[in-house]
């Protein structure tokens, strides 16, 4: 109850900020924000069954065309409801067609999913001569900043309840041992399709609330396969395995990225190269692993 | 007629590839992301070598070879064979594997755009047309396939004829039983890792004389070559070389009649075929 309390607190200090700065620090900001949910929402599904999806990408990309193409007719925030609900049956039939099958399988389809769905789009825009989408709508930064806190805080809360569940609790067991899961009674297939729609339906909600932020909306924009990766090295550099993890690896990880995109372009791809290595051999557990070695070794130095 | 030879010649290409993939997969039990590069690698340098010094590339390959070789076996042995020592179990390798081969894959496509830019590169090599059943084709891509079946076949011959493709299949079957008989797992391991870039490489130097390739396409043949493996079944021979054959014409068969942007799609669809109906492959056997 206390940390609800203390994180309930945070997240209506981080709601000051487009009081305090509209520039540069709000811009940040909603980067921030997005990453955050995009990259807590992964490891809901990640950190407990260690598969690893690439499929955020194709969420999103999916999530900024509901936007674009319901802007006109549709209040704004059905389209939110409308991007999750679709992103969620999405996640579902992939889901379906390869969480059954081990780890290797799923992280190709993966791999592929935002090109293939990008690649479907610009084939039907091409015969039906259309282009790209604008979307206009009176939403400013700030807007979407508040947008993606609330969104980010649902998420927190839904991972919370997971962790309480029985679905949570069967999880953590098949992330342990899927033999024994299965063993004991676990539909494992089940409860992973079941968590898998947690992150698109988050990454398409996402998505749709940026959309406005893009202003024109082209294939190429919305289904950048890089969105997948970045969400995965914050993820895993925090940690996983605490529902706070990913956002100890979000924050110095977007400040990277800003660094570096800004002052040598060219080199973001071999800094996220850099990155997946270090996770690798350096930080197998992320930044929340080092720290309970360093807390459980100062511990055993007490006791001595 | 013309479509499916020219899916033909396509896939007999890709089988090359796929045939490196399904050696670093199923014998070093390494799924290599960064396959894809090594391709576009032996591209660049087929390339240079061609518009310096216009060195064939049929006589590239012999340099591509070796150097392909001696890069994939330093990174097995530096990189790799550490991730395969500390695993407990399956499982815990394969992320591994995954995010340290990502990791070299976005390493390779970062250098490549930092020393030849991200234009697109082609050269004009062996232009002309030829002649094939009523229909004509461009020599570089005949010429081309004839290079990747004779590759193929000495693999083939090499893997089930000698002592060494003998060990290496028997790793690939059963690794803990493999080392009760006395076989050296992980000389075997790096070389068949080694191996399987070279040929990946050798592809790509054949591939880059009819196709034009840039520093950022190296996971499309990652992929493509991922979903042969698979349909294939993982250290099958045979296998792979009909699947390969297969995807080939498929995308040929969709990029003439549909749309040359929708080639990803048909190999998607043709991949969830295999899941859905046949995931242990095409020849595979259910597991038990």
């Amino acid at each position: 109850m206390r940390n609800l309390i203390l994180a309930a607190l945070a997240f209506g200090i981080c709601a000051l900020l487009p009081f305090g700065d509209n520039g540069y620090w709000l811009g940040l900001g909603v980067t921030i924000a997005m990453f955050t949910t995009l990259a807590t929402s992964w490891a809901l599904f990640s950190g407990p069954t260690h598969y690893i999806s690439l499929a955020t990408a194709a969420f999103f990309g999916v999530g900024t065309y509901v936007t674009g193409l319901g802007i006109d007719t549709l209040p704004f925030w059905s389209l939110v409801g409308l991007a999750g609900l679709i992103g969620a049956v999405l996640a579902a039939l992939v889901g379906l067609a390869t969480l059954r099958l081990s780890g290797v399988y799923f992280v190709i389809f993966t791999l592929g999913l935002a090109e293939l769905v990008r690649q479907v789009i610009t084939w039907v825009q091409n015969n039906t001569g259309q282009k790209g989408l604008y979307v206009l709508t009176d939403l400013d930064e700030a807007g979407i900043y508040w947008w993606l806190l609330g969104l980010a805080a649902a998420v927190f809360l839904t991972g919370w309840l997971i962790g309480r569940s029985r679905l949570g609790f069967a999880l953590r067991i098949i992330g342990d041992d899927e033999t024994v899961a299965a063993h004991s009674g676990i539909n494992t297939a089940r409860a992973k399709i079941l968590l898998f729609m947690v992150p698109g339906a988050v990454a398409a909600m996402t998505g749709a609330i940026l959309a406005p932020r893009y202003v024109y909306i082209e294939p190429s924009l919305a289904f950048a396969p890089i969105l997948s990766f970045q969400v995965v090295i914050m993820a895993l550099l925090g940690g996983a395995s605490r529902l706070w993890g990913p956002l100890v690896g979000v924050i110095p990880f977007t400040f990277l990225l800003e660094t570096v995109s800004s002052n040598f372009p060219n080199q973001t791809t071999l800094v996220i190269g850099i990155a997946f290595l270090v996770i690798v051999y350096l930080l197998p557990n992320g930044f929340v692993g080092l720290l309970d070695r360093v807390l459980r070794r100062t511990k055993a130095n007490e006791v001595q | 007629m013309d479509i499916l030879i020219t899916g033909i010649l396509l896939g007999g290409t890709y089988a090359l590839i796929a045939m490196g993939l399904n050696l670093q997969y199923g014998v070093a039990r390494i799924m290599n992301l960064a396959n894809g590069e090594i391709l576009v690698a032996g591209g660049y340098f087929a390339f240079i070598a061609y518009t310096s010094t216009q060195l064939s590339p049929l006589l590239t390959i012999f340099v591509v070879a070796p150097i392909a070789f001696g890069l994939n076996w330093l990174i097995y042995v530096l990189m790799l064979q550490p991730l395969v020592n500390r695993a407990k179990n399956r499982g815990q390798l394969e992320q591994d594997s995954i995010l340290a081969t990502f990791g070299l894959s976005f390493i390779g496509v970062g250098l490549m755009l930092s020393f030849f830019g991200g234009d697109y590169f082609s050269y004009s090599f062996m232009a002309v047309p030829v002649e094939l059943l009523g229909n004509t084709f461009g020599a570089n891509r005949v010429l081309s396939f004839v290079m990747a079946v004779v590759i193929c076949g000495a693999l083939y011959l090499w893997l089930n004829r000698s002592r060494a493709g003998l060990s290496i299949r028997a790793i690939a079957t059963a690794p803990a039983s493999a080392r009760l008989v006395g076989i050296d797992v992980k000389t075997l391991s790096a070389l068949a890792f080694a191996l399987g870039g070279a040929v990946t490489a050798v592809g790509g130097a054949l591939i880059s004389t009819y196709l034009t390739l840039d520093a950022s396409t190296g996971v499309v043949f990652t992929l493509k070559a991922l979903i042969i493996v698979i349909m294939g079944g993982v250290g099958d021979v045979r296998g792979t070389i009909v699947a390969a054959l297969l995807l080939g014409v498929l995308e040929t068969v969709v990029a003439s009649l549909l749309d040359p942007g929708l080639t990803l799609a048909a190999a998607y669809v043709m991949f969830l075929a295999i899941l859905l109906f046949r995931p242990q492959g095409l020849f595979g056997k259910k597991p038990t």
